[in-house]
């Protein structure tokens, strides 16, 4: 069973999102372990880059294993403020651990997503 | 038990795939291993070590009789009555239209015994035209499919594991596409081939399906720590880099063995080797001809004329099967059949079927990955070749 921390809001296209999910805070956006061990090894994530706006349920960036390619989705409406170029550099960091330090990018929330689900919620979706 | 349409069908190791964690998938109708802990992990230890594969879902269909040799010279496109017994050719079978049904690796075990395995999803196909084209008073049809398993271990140290699995210290000195039988874990009866489809050297053990466990479980007590458990998912990035087609991608109904560039399985026969008529023949010597005045003047190939080349990426984003391969313009020139990023080279690559204008190495092209044009190059095929230290080759 893939691991779904409480804490976290998930998205339906499989991203999690640490922090308020309030105006005017930052969140740090990555995928989870279950959309990790789908894909398989991942061995290139393409981000949006710093400054971009970015909607709510509309791609922002992609994902590529050996055997699969898979969109980034941005969960929430905001900005880019940080891309973290360690999943970056070392993209199979998301195969061993989808959450914490291996988010992908941080977004500055204009606009809440009221959509996103929680840890709960997004189990039953993957089950 | 209850079956119903579309079930797939459950390999006789499913049990221990299971115990070993891995994720399946529906291939072919199958129920296989897509991976067990890591797609690079498997395809890695298969390049520096060895892989153990469960591939039960390959069709295997046995010729017999006085008359085998000369139906199955009239059914395939090579002179399978000239495979010495003991050896194993690769070939194919092909439509009166030069179209590939499917790709095929033929064994000759006797005389009059051949092994013919087919791909999975070609089994029953194969299986239907093989008696069409071959049965008959002195020729025995039998589709062993369902109670045979194939089990492949694929690597540079795939030779130590097979021979303390068999104890036959002999196997060292099967040629590569050559076979015998032998006995795994002291009673089980295999046939075992020096063949595979990773671009290793290896082996492949034909046994019966009930004899599947023991001979899985013997290949993992000999391989310990070494021989790791390998799905599709490595199977596929391994074939791949070796520049082997896959049925569905690199060959099909609308292709011939020559697009494929796969034109010297044909035998059409010479005046020092002449050869009967066989199923294609007249379609597959056009096809050659054609072929070779594509290459000889690629400017006056019709514009929809197509061959298979190698690509090699220089950013990371892969080519996929089914994406466009467009010119410096933008024109479409070609389609991707396969592609994946190389686990051994580090960048992506990829079969594609292009006009022979742009099938030169060092031609470069453009793929539309998802919208946005990569450049690639046409390389030669193979991409990756095993070092002689990895064992013996064709």
């Amino acid at each position: 069973m893939a691991d779904i921390p409480d804490e976290l809001l998930y998205s339906e296209e499989h991203e999690w999102v640490a922090g308020e999910n309030a105006a005017g805070a930052e969140v740090s956006v990555g995928i989870t372990e279950y959309a990790a061990a789908a894909l398989g090894d991942i061995v290139y994530v393409e981000a949006p880059p710093v400054g971009e706006e970015v909607t709510a349920g509309e791609v922002c960036g992609e994902l590529e294993s050996t055997k699969a390619v898979s969109e980034l989705y941005a969960p929430v409406t905001g900005v880019v403020t940080a891309v973290n170029d360690d999943v970056i550099d070392t993209p199979e960091t998301l195969n061993s651990q989808a959450y914490g330090d291996s988010w992908i990018i941080k977004i500055k929330v204009k606009t809440p997503n009221k959509a996103l689900l929680s840890a709960e919620q997004y189990s039953a979706i993957t089950d | 038990m209850r079956t119903r349409v579309g079930t797939p069908h459950a390999s006789p190791l499913a049990s221990r795939h299971e115990a070993l964690g891995a994720t399946m998938t529906d291939f072919a109708g199958w129920s296989m291993p897509v991976r067990y802990t890591s797609d690079i992990a498997e395809h890695r230890a298969v390049r520096t070590a060895a892989g153990l594969f469960d591939v039960s879902h390959m069709g295997e269909i046995w010729l017999r009789g006085t008359g085998a040799a000369a139906a199955l010279d009239g059914a395939l496109v090579s002179r399978i009555s000239a495979i010495d017994v003991g050896r194993a050719k690769y070939t194919m079978i092909c439509e009166s239209d030069g179209g590939v049904i499917d790709d095929l690796i033929v064994y000759r075990t006797a005389d009059e015994e051949f092994l013919v395995v087919a791909n999975a999803g070609n089994a029953s196909v194969v299986s239907a035209e093989l008696v069409a084209r071959c049965a008959g008073d002195d020729c025995a049809i039998d589709d062993a499919s369902a109670r045979t398993s194939l089990i492949a271990l694929q690597g540079p140290d795939a030779l130590a594991i097979v021979e303390s699995m068999t104890g036959d210290t002999g196997l060292g000195e099967l040629a590569y596409y050559a076979a015998k039988e032998t006995t795994v874990d002291g009673s089980v009866a295999a046939l075992v081939g020096r063949t595979g489809y990773t671009g290793e050297d290896g082996f492949e053990f034909f046994v019966a399906a009930d004899d599947a466990g023991r001979v899985w479980d013997a290949a993992l007590a000999a391989g310990g720590d070494g021989l790791s458990p390998c799905g599709l998912g490595a199977r596929d990035t391994l074939r791949l880099e070796a520049g082997m087609p896959l049925y569905g991608h690199e060959l099909g109904r609308e292709r011939t063995p020559f697009a494929a560039g796969l034109g010297r399985v044909v035998h059409l026969g010479t005046e020092a080797k002449p050869r009967g008529d066989f199923v294609g023949r007249e379609a597959l010597a056009h096809a050659a001809a054609e072929a070779a005045a594509w290459e000889a003047l690629p400017e006056a190939a019709p514009i929809d004329a197509r061959v298979l080349v190698g690509l090699a990426g220089e950013s990371k984003r892969a080519a996929r099967a089914g994406y466009r391969v467009l010119d410096g313009f933008g024109a479409e020139v070609g389609e991707v059949t396969s592609g994946a990023p190389s686990p051994t080279l580090g960048h992506p690559v990829a079969m594609a079927y292009v006009h022979p204008r742009f099938a030169d190495v060092g031609t470069n092209v453009v793929v539309d990955v998802r919208g946005r044009g990569e450049r690639m190059r046409v390389v030669a095929l193979p991409f990756y070749q095993r070092p002689p230290s990895h064992g013996p080759r064709a």
